[in-house]
């Protein structure tokens, strides 16, 4: 294996962390969102393009990068709130598939907004400059940027446990998970708390949608492919566990890296044959969702 | 999901009157119906379209409706239906039959991959893993260029006649190209009829109805789920190859998930776990984005508000809401 040192693939390792942390950010809101909810959000890869479109819109009017780290977030979660109060919350207790459905119709309407507003063709969204460039971390150089997605993907990984576990309404959170009956009859406003989490995760969605454009670029369709690879981050992680999204993301991440390094037309399709190895070796770990 | 995916035969014993009749003579309804279609269609390929939609979509609703899992992944079985008819032809130069049933195997073997592995999960996860495989699926496809023609598509697949028992029959002229499509698909709807009327048939539903129940019966749900899917692979196959027929070109998009999404919207929409819901559902969906094309390219939010509308306030779909009148 001449050429493929160990530096190189310890560089490529790196690589795989940065594409696994936007992958375990979109997870988490997905799966903050199911495990609460019950919900499972087809619309979770609409949002997360719409960050993106959201970045590129207030840039192109004066913003800069580090404004639309807070802004885009905080308008994503809003549209979540609306979301869940004028379109899921009528459907609690008719069925698991009605909001899946919904969500799904929900995208389509999505995707052709942002086709109307910016067009049909993707744009290319520019790192910001402080972050453009390498360091080295030691085996070699590394962009910049993709080690400041790490980090903010760290950062908010922090932050959302400092909340779920040290804050009374984290507590609340992670008692309706378990059993909302009874975190109703304690007094709680349970829908609120619903609410809440559902524009939490969506707010991230949007986050990581604003992370991954440097990377990929934007375009109406970014969305759909991401949402297929997260379903298998939740399969080979367990639906509804933030610490299996985490792990399993980075795992995902990593893989696709590698078989890019060693395999690169297997690339696309390594993440899924993880998903079938999962499947076949572990079937128990993903037949645990309440039906 | 009971109420709007009452079952079939339950009905039969209590009401009478044209509910009654439709559902004994429910294959030979679709027969007719199907066969006077394109003589009220303003276009003939817009019937043709109703015709392989509805097929696809009746295979999927022995799945969803029938059987109550949600698959996210049918854009796999019609497009492997689709994808080895047209290398048939292409690369083999089989005969158009030969090439239909290459087309109807791959959709049952494409199911029987997806389904061993998508089966052994419950509940939510199913849409999710179905949709993921499919996703596989499309790659799949897309990498394999000397094949498929990955990106472009695969192309030439000109069957200008059909050679059947001696005669020469021109596959061109739109008329006769519907009726040739529209035996096989009256022929999969007296194949599904039989099915769902058969004993294996009412384990389906039970299955959907009751698990626990199902298996202290003493059946084997898991293998049940796993026999749907196939069988439902094999209609959407048989759906895919036609489809590839009509178009003479398999394109690399009906591998896409959004052809999945398009056959979960469609059979909501006619009615899901109906027997004519399938049919009505492909003929309402399409002709209304012939229409809607005309004056706008954003068919797509039209679809999806039209969606968004069906599962709030409309979840037993047109054919499933008649039904409930009729009852009453």
């Amino acid at each position: 294996m001449a050429g493929l040192s160990f530096d190189l693939i310890a560089l490529q390792l790196f690589a795989g962390l940065a594409l696994g942390a936007i992958y375990v950010l979109f997870a988490i809101g997905l799966s903050l969102i199911f495990g609460m909810l019950t919900v499972v959000n087809f619309a979770h890869g609409a949002f997360y393009m719409v960050g993106a479109y959201v970045g590129l819109y207030l840039i192109s009017i004066g913003g800069n990068f580090w404004i639309c780290l807070v802004a885009v977030p905080i308008a994503i979660g809003l549209f979540g709130l609306a979301v869940e109060r004028v379109l899921i919350r009528p459907l609690y207790g008719r069925g698991i598939d009605y909001p899946l459905l919904l969500t799904f119709g929900l995208s389509y309407v999505m995707v052709e907004c942002v086709r109307i507003a910016f067009g049909k063709t993707g744009y290319p969204f520019d790192t910001p400059e402080v972050l453009q460039g390498a360091v080295d971390i030691g085996v070699g150089y590394f962009p910049l940027y993709r080690l400041f997605v790490i980090g903010a993907t760290a950062v908010v990984l922090l932050a959302l446990w400092l909340f779920l576990e040290k804050t009374s309404f984290g507590l609340i959170i992670r008692a309706g998970a378990r059993d909302p009956q009874i975190v109703r009859v304690l007094g709680v406003d349970v829908s609120r708390v619903w609410l809440i989490v559902f524009g939490i995760g969506t707010a991230i969605a949007g986050f990581a949608g604003l992370l991954a454009a440097p990377l990929q670029g934007v375009i109406p369709e970014m969305g759909g492919t991401i949402l297929a690879e997260a379903f298998v981050v939740t399969v080979v992680g367990g639906m509804g566990s933030i610490g299996g999204a985490v792990l399993a993301g980075l795992l995902v991440g990593v893989v696709v890296s590698m078989t890019s390094l060693f395999a690169p037309e297997m690339a696309k399709v390594s993440i899924f044959a993880l998903m079938a190895i999962v499947l076949i070796v572990r079937p128990q770990a993903s037949s645990a969702a309440p039906d | 999901m009971t109420e709007t995916t009452q079952s079939i035969k339950q009905p039969r014993a209590t009401t009478g009157g044209w509910y009654e009749f439709a559902t004994r003579h429910r294959a030979s309804i679709v027969a007719a119906v199907i066969l006077i279609f394109p003589l009220v269609m303003p276009f003939t390929a817009l019937a043709v379209n109703i015709l392989i939609y509805g097929l696809y979509a009746l295979g999927f609703n022995l799945v969803f409706g029938y059987l109550g899992l949600l698959s996210f992944g049918h854009a796999a079985l019609f497009g492997t239906g689709a994808y080895l008819c047209g290398i048939a032809i292409v690369h083999f130069g089989w005969p158009w039959y030969a090439a239909i049933a290459a087309g109807l195997a791959g959709g049952l073997l494409m199911a029987l991959l997806i389904g061993v592995l998508a089966i052994r999960t419950r509940g939510i996860y199913f849409a999710m893993v179905t949709m993921a495989l499919s996703q596989c699926v499309y790659y799949l496809f897309y990498q394999a260029v000397d094949l498929t023609g990955g990106e472009n598509g695969l192309r030439g697949i000109n069957v200008r006649t059909i050679d059947l028992f001696g005669l020469r029959i021109d596959f061109i002229n739109p008329m006769i190209r519907y009726y040739v499509i529209a035996a096989f698909v009256i022929a999969a709807f007296f194949v599904m009829s039989r099915i769902l009327a058969s004993p294996f048939g009412a384990v389906i539903e039970a299955v959907r109805e009751n698990e626990m129940r199902a298996r202290a019966s003493g059946y084997d749900v898991t293998l049940t789920r796993l026999l749907t899917f196939v069988l439902s692979g094999g209609f959407c196959g048989l759906a895919g190859a036609l489809q590839a027929l009509h178009l003479s070109i398999v394109p690399i998009e009906i591998l896409h998930y959004e052809t999945s999404g398009l056959v979960v919207m469609i059979a909501l929409l006619g009615g899901m776990g109906t027997f004519f819901g399938p049919m009505v559902g492909a003929a309402v969906f399409l002709v209304l984005e012939n229409i809607v094309s005309v004056w706008t390219v954003h068919w797509q939010l039209i679809v999806g508000a039209i969606f968004i509308a069906c599962v709030l306030f409309f979840p037993a779909g047109i054919w499933g809401t008649l039904i409930a009148r009729g009852k009453r």
